[in-house]
């Protein structure tokens, strides 16, 4: 998993690199609520970008952080997500609550 | 049209977490004789992603078990059978209800019975309390 974190805008952006499973969903909840609170960001962008697989324990995970972030006072984003990513989230009802943003370019080099 | 032949494979595996990865990219592996389309396969993943995940967290609750799965492929279609000898579910109804979770504590969403029915084509659940659980579900890989 990837942190990068913007000064100027305060936004926290986590790129998950490996399918997020219940094996895995703990280790990355660890690490992004350490740096959610390390960085206290106004806005917290999750990246689909590089992984295509994600399965419920994702929406668990995505919901808590949300929660963590909106408590903290700042706002949480989803980006890039496709294929079975997409369908997972979208099954869920998660983009009532939750702004899903999909940059052209990057989607479709990654969904084609 | 390559005509596939009618298979048979079965797994035993302990009920660890990091055996999730290793359960559901062995059965995309069996599945992938049929043909399957990517979004074929990655409902296939999903879907057994979620059962191996319900028998190791709710079946044994995080202790020491064996999880089993067995496939079968026949007239184009694959049928997966994931089954444990954990606790067992008193109300199954209940628990496929979507958004119901007994472990909200571990950040579980309740979506996992939701995304195995509306991943494959037929899922079927029985459990005896006490003896455990079996998940039967059903894919049919379409054609053109």
């Amino acid at each position: 998993m990837e942190f990068e974190f913007m000064q100027e805008s305060k936004t926290l952006v986590i790129t998950p690199t490996a399918e997020i499973d219940h094996h895995l969903s703990e280790k990355i909840r660890r690490k992004a609520d350490y740096e959610i609170q390390r960085h206290m960001p106004k806005k917290v962008v999750l990246d689909f970008t590089k992984i295509n697989f994600m399965d419920s324990s994702g929406i668990g995970l995505i919901i808590g952080r949300y929660k963590t972030v909106h408590m903290l006072g700042g706002e949480l984003e989803i980006e890039n997500a496709c294929g079975n990513v997409k369908r997972v989230l979208e099954m869920s009802g998660i983009s009532k609550i939750i702004k899903i943003i999909n940059n052209e370019e990057e989607i479709n080099e990654k969904c084609m | 049209m390559k005509s596939v032949c009618e298979n048979e494979m079965k797994l035993e595996f302990l009920s660890k977490s990091c055996n999730e990865a290793f359960a559901r990219i062995s059965v995309a592996a069996f599945a992938s004789q049929l043909d399957p389309t990517i979004e074929e396969l990655a409902d296939i993943k999903t879907a057994v992603s979620e059962a191996v995940t319900n028998c190791i967290i709710h079946g044994y609750e995080g202790k020491e078990g064996v999880v089993r799965i067995s496939c079968e492929i026949f007239g184009g279609s694959l049928q997966i059978e994931v089954s444990d000898n954990g606790k067992g579910i008193e109300d199954i109804e209940t628990a496929k209800q979507p958004l119901y979770t007994t472990k909200p504590d571990l950040e579980r969403s309740g979506m996992g019975f939701t995304i195995m029915e509306s991943f494959m084509d037929e899922m079927k659940v029985e459990s005896i309390v006490g003896l455990g659980t079996k998940v039967t579900m059903k894919k049919l890989i379409k054609k053109e």
